[in-house]
C-alpha cells in the first residue's frame, strides 16, 4: 500500500518525473506516427501494384510469345478450380508512343500491353485506374462523348475530336486554296489529278504500289458510324489531290481479311476514331510548378486525339510497323513507373499489327498469362503448383507471383520501415537513459526516506518495488499520452499536413513526388500495443538499476545521511 | 534459528517463543507484577565497530545489558560512547560484529532480513532526533505508514477504516487530531516528533526505542515529548529504551545504563 502512495506521492511532487514522462510520450507518439505512415504507404503500394499485377503470371521469354495458351488455360482452370477467379492472356511488347504537340512530335518509350478486353479486367483492378466512369464499369476502347475526369482539359472525347476535325478541315481548305491561287490554271484543270503519291521510303511501298486503290469521291455527309473498328488510311492517294498535307499523315496499316471492303474509304476524323489506346497518364501529363509553389496538371494530349505507335514485327529481324490509334482514356494507377510507361491497346489489334497469328493455323501468340485468384487462396503454393505443372526444363514459361516480380521494390520497403523502427527506438532508450538518470536522482534525494521506510519495517523488496512500480507508471502515463497523441495525429495527419502547409508556405506532402493526394495510413492495433509495450519495458528497465540501489541501501546510513 | 540452550531461565515460555516471528501476536497484555524482571532486550557480548578506509573504529567492546519489560530505561554516554549504535543494533537496522542480542529469549541478531522487517514493523517502535517523517505524507498517513508497510494492499483495505480511527486516536493522544492533514513541513519540532510517537505506536509494539527523542527540541517540548513517554510507560506498561547524553533526562527514568568507551558501566 505505502507503495502506491509513496508513488503517487512522487510523481504528483516531482517535477523532473514530468520530462521523463514527456520524453516517453514523444518517442512514442513519434514511433506510433512513422510507423502508420509507412504501413500506409507500404499497404498503398502493395494494392497498387497488386492491382496492377495479378496474383500470378506466366510469362514467355521473347516478344514472339507462345501460341497453344488456350491449352494452358485449360490447365490452369484444372488445377486451380475454384481457386482461380480469372485468367486472361496479354501480349507485351515494347513500343515507340508518337504524338503531336503544337507542332512538335512528342515521342515517349513505352510499354505496350494487348488486352483482353472482356476478360483483363478479372485478373486485375485495371478498370478501377481507368478515368472515365463508364470505362471503369466495363473496359472498352470506344471512344466516349465526354465525362471524363476533371482535371482532363474541357473539350474530350468526340466532342474533341469534332472540334479537331472542324480546324483541321478549314486548315486544309485554306491551304488548297493557297495551292490552287498558286497553281497555274490548266494543272487546276486537270483535277482531279491521276497521279498517285509520290513514293515514300518504307516497308510498305510494294503494298501500295500493287493496291493503288481506285479513286473514290467521298460524299460530304457520310453516314459512317463513329464508333467502328479502325479504318484505314490506304485511300491518301486521292487524299493527295485535295488534300497536299496528307502525305504527311503515314499510311494506315495494310488492309485485314474483313476489312478490305472498306479500302479506299476516306477516314473522317470527326466522326470516326482508330483503334483506342488507354495512355499511362504520366505519358500525357505534365505537372509544372505555378508561382505560389503549387503545381498544375497540364496534358499534351487527351482522350480524343490520334497517336502513332510503332511496334516491331514479330520476325526475324524485326520491322517495326506504325499505327495510328486513337486516344480514348486515360490510366492512372498512381505508381509512376507504371503510368509513365503503360500503354493498352486491344489485344487482337497488336497480334495482327506485329503478325504474331500463325498463317497456317490462324492461331495466335500471346506472351503472357496472368491469373487472379479467390481472395485468401495461398499464392505462393499456387505458383509452387503451376511450377510443377510446366516445369521449365520442358515449357518456356517463367511462373512469378506478383510480389516475386516486385520483389526488390516491396523489400526496400520494408527494410525502409525496419531501419526506422530501429532508429525511432533507440529514441526511446535514449529517453530510456533519461529516466535513468532521473531515478537515480530521485533515489539519492529519497536516500533518507528509504532509510525511514526500512526502519519502519519496509523489505528491500518493498521499497524495490516502490521504484519500480514508479518506472511502470510513468511509462504508462508517458506511453498513453503518447498512444493518444499519435493516434489523433495520424487521424488528422492530412490537416496537419495542410496546416503546416498554411504556415510555411511550403507544400508537405508534394504529390509531385508521391502520387498520392492524400498521406495514407494504417493504424495496427498490435503495432500500437508493441510499440506501447515496449516503451513501458524500457521504463521499467531503465529504473531496475536506482531501484536496486535504493533496495541495497543499508538503513542506519540511509538514515544518518544528509 | 536460536539454540534452545541458550535460553536464560527468565524466559517461561521457550518453546512458544521460538514458533516463526509473524505467527505471535502482536502485541501482548501488560506483563503482571510477578514477572516484572524479565529481560524483554538482552544483549550479550557485543561487539560492534565501524570501518572508514583502513582505519577500524571500534564502537562497542563487549558490552551486555539486559533491558527489563515494562520499565523506561535510559542508555547514557558520551558522545561516540555508541549509544545510537546499541540502539540501531538493539532495533535490528544494524547487525553485531560479535555477540548476541535476544528478543524474549530468542536470538535476533542472526535473522534473516525478512524476520528483522516484521521485527521492525510490529515488535519495536522507532523515534528519532530529527523525528524521520515522510515529507510527502500528512500526520495521519506517517502515522500510518507501518500499518501500510505490514499490510498487503488488499488487506490494507480490508482494514483501512479500522487502521484509520487507530491512527486518529493516537495522533488524539499525543494531542495532534487537529493536524492530522498536515504534511511535516507544516509541525512544529515537538509536533514532529509527537507524530513520529503515534507512528511508533501504531501497530502496538512491545518496545520502544527513542534515539534523543529530546535532543533536537527545545526544554518545554522536550519536556512534553518526555511526559508523553513517561505517561505510556506508566499507563500502558510500555517498555522504553531511551538514549540520552543529558543526565537531567536521565534522571527521570526508571534505570540507566551508562556507557563508556562501548562498554556497560552501570549505575
Amino acid at each position: 500500500m505505502y507503495k502506491l502512495l509513496l508513488c503517487l506521492k512522487y510523481l504528483r511532487t516531482r517535477f523532473i518525473a514530468l520530462a521523463s514522462i514527456i520524453s516517453v510520450t514523444l518517442g512514442v507518439a513519434t514511433l506510433i506516427v512513422v510507423n502508420s505512415v509507412m504501413a500506409g504507404f507500404t499497404n498503398e503500394m502493395q494494392k497498387r501494384i497488386h492491382g496492377i499485377l495479378s496474383d500470378v503470371v506466366i510469362e514467355g521469354y521473347g516478344l514472339s510469345g507462345f501460341q497453344n495458351a488456350d491449352d494452358v488455360v485449360a490447365r490452369i482452370h484444372e488445377i486451380g478450380g475454384d481457386r482461380v477467379a480469372g485468367v486472361t492472356t496479354t501480349a507485351h511488347v515494347p513500343a515507340m508512343l508518337n504524338f503531336q504537340f503544337r507542332g512538335q512530335w512528342v515521342t515517349r518509350q513505352v510499354n505496350l500491353i494487348g488486352i483482353d478486353e472482356a476478360t483483363y479486367a478479372d485478373v486485375s483492378d485495371f478498370g478501377e485506374f481507368l478515368l472515365h466512369e463508364e470505362n471503369r464499369r466495363r473496359i472498352s476502347f470506344a471512344l466516349r462523348e465526354g465525362g471524363y475526369d476533371d482535371r482532363l482539359p474541357k473539350e474530350t472525347g468526340w466532342e474533341r475530336r469534332r472540334r479537331y476535325a472542324l480546324l483541321q478541315a478549314a486548315y486544309e481548305e485554306e491551304m488548297r486554296r493557297i495551292e490552287e491561287a498558286r497553281t497555274p490554271r490548266q494543272f487546276s484543270a486537270t483535277y482531279p489529278h491521276p497521279n498517285p503519291l509520290p513514293e515514300r521510303e518504307g516497308t510498305r511501298r510494294l503494298t501500295e504500289e500493287v493496291h493503288v486503290p481506285p479513286p473514290v469521291f467521298d460524299e460530304p455527309n457520310s453516314q459512317e458510324p463513329p464508333a467502328g473498328a479502325a479504318r484505314d488510311l490506304a485511300a491518301t492517294s486521292q487524299a493527295a489531290v485535295t488534300d497536299p498535307f496528307a502525305t504527311a499523315r503515314p499510311a494506315g496499316p495494310p488492309p485485314l481479311a474483313g476489312e478490305s471492303g472498306q479500302t479506299g474509304h476516306r477516314f473522317h476524323p470527326g466522326e470516326e476514331q482508330f483503334t483506342g489506346i488507354i495512355l499511362g497518364i504520366g505519358l500525357a501529363l505534365v505537372r509544372r510548378p505555378t508561382e505560389e509553389g503549387k503545381s498544375e496538371d497540364f496534358f499534351l494530349c487527351a482522350p480524343g486525339d490520334d497517336v502513332k505507335i510503332t511496334v516491331p514485327t514479330d520476325g526475324a529481324p524485326p520491322q517495326p510497323v506504325s499505327e495510328n490509334f486513337t486516344v480514348v482514356d486515360f490510366y492512372e494507377s498512381k505508381m509512376s513507373e507504371y503510368d509513365s510507361t503503360f500503354a493498352f491497346v486491344p489485344l487482337a489489334r497488336l497480334q495482327e499489327m506485329r503478325g504474331m497469328i500463325d498463317p497456317l493455323t490462324g492461331e495466335r501468340a500471346v506472351t503472357s498469362i496472368q491469373i487472379r485468384l479467390e481472395p485468401g487462396a495461398d499464392v505462393a503454393g499456387f505458383r509452387d503448383e503451376l511450377q510443377a505443372a510446366f516445369p521449365s526444363a520442358q515449357y518456356p514459361y517463367r511462373i512469378q507471383t506478383w510480389k516475386d516480380m516486385q520483389g526488390p521494390l516491396l523489400a526496400a520497403v520494408q527494410l525502409e520501415t525496419t531501419v526506422l523502427n530501429i532508429l525511432l527506438f533507440l529514441i526511446i532508450a535514449v529517453a530510456g537513459f533519461g529516466i535513468l538518470a532521473t531515478f537515480y536522482m530521485i533515489v539519492v534525494e529519497k536516500t533518507k526516506d528509504i532509510g525511514i521506510l526500512k526502519s519502519l519495517g519496509a523489505p528491500s523488496e518493498g521499497v524495490m518495488s516502490i521504484f519500480l512500480t514508479y518506472g511502470l507508471a510513468l511509462g504508462a502515463l508517458g506511453s498513453g499520452v503518447g498512444l493518444v497523441a499519435g493516434v489523433l495525429f495520424v487521424r488528422h495527419i492530412n490537416e496537419v499536413a495542410y496546416g503546416l502547409e498554411m504556415i510555411t508556405g511550403h507544400e508537405v506532402f508534394d504529390p509531385n513526388i508521391y502520387y498520392f493526394r492524400e498521406i495514407p495510413t494504417i493504424l495496427d492495433p498490435l503495432t500500437l500495443a508493441w510499440i506501447v509495450a515496449g516503451a513501458m519495458a524500457i521504463a521499467v528497465l531503465a529504473s531496475v538499476l536506482p531501484a536496486l540501489r535504493a533496495a541495497r541501501l543499508h538503513p542506519v546510513e540511509a538514515l544518518r545521511y544528509e | 534459528m536460536s539454540s534452545a540452550t541458550l535460553v536464560t531461565d527468565a524466559e517461561v515460555t521457550v518453546e512458544q517463543s521460538r514458533a516463526p516471528l509473524r505467527r505471535r501476536t502482536p502485541y501482548r497484555e501488560p506483563p503482571s507484577d510477578t514477572v516484572v524482571a524479565e529481560a524483554v532486550l538482552e544483549a550479550r557480548n557485543l561487539y560492534k565497530s565501524f570501518r572508514k578506509g583502513r582505519s577500524i573504529t571500534p564502537v562497542l567492546r563487549g558490552m551486555s545489558v539486559s533491558l527489563e519489560r515494562g520499565k523506561l530505561t535510559a542508555i547514557v554516554g558520551q558522545s561516540g560512547s555508541g549509544k545510537s549504535t546499541l540502539l540501531h543494533l538493539l532495533g535490528t537496522l544494524d547487525v553485531p560484529d560479535a555477540g548476541e542480542i535476544r528478543f524474549d529469549g530468542d536470538r535476533i541478531d542472526n535473522l534473516r532480513p525478512r524476520g528483522r522487517d516484521v521485527l521492525r514493523n510490529r515488535y519495536f517502535g522507532m523515534i528519532f532526533q530529527f523525528y524521520h517523517l515522510l515529507p510527502e505524507l500528512t500526520a495521519l498517513e506517517n502515522t500510518l505508514a507501518p500499518a501500510m508497510i505490514g499490510h498487503s494492499v488488499f488487506g490494507y483495505w480490508m482494514n483501512r477504516r479500522k487502521l484509520r480511527r487507530r491512527a486518529e486516536e493516537l495522533l488524539e493522544l499525543v494531542g495532534l487530531s487537529h493536524r492530522l492533514s498536515h504534511t511535516p513541513r507544516r509541525l512544529s519540532g515537538g509536533e514532529m516528533q509527537r507524530t513520529a510517537i503515534a507512528r511508533a505506536l501504531m501497530l502496538k509494539p512491545q518496545v520502544l526505542l527513542a534515539d534523543e527523542p529530546t535532543g533536537n527540541l527545545d526544554k518545554a517540548a522536550g519536556d512534553e515529548i518526555l511526559r508523553l513517554l513517561r505517561t505510556l510507560n506508566e499507563q500502558d506498561g510500555l517498555t522504553i529504551v531511551m538514549v540520552t547524553h543529558d543526565p537531567k533526562i536521565a534522571a527521570q527514568t526508571d534505570r540507566v545504563v551508562r556507557l563508556v568507551d562501548g562498554k556497560v558501566e552501570e549505575t
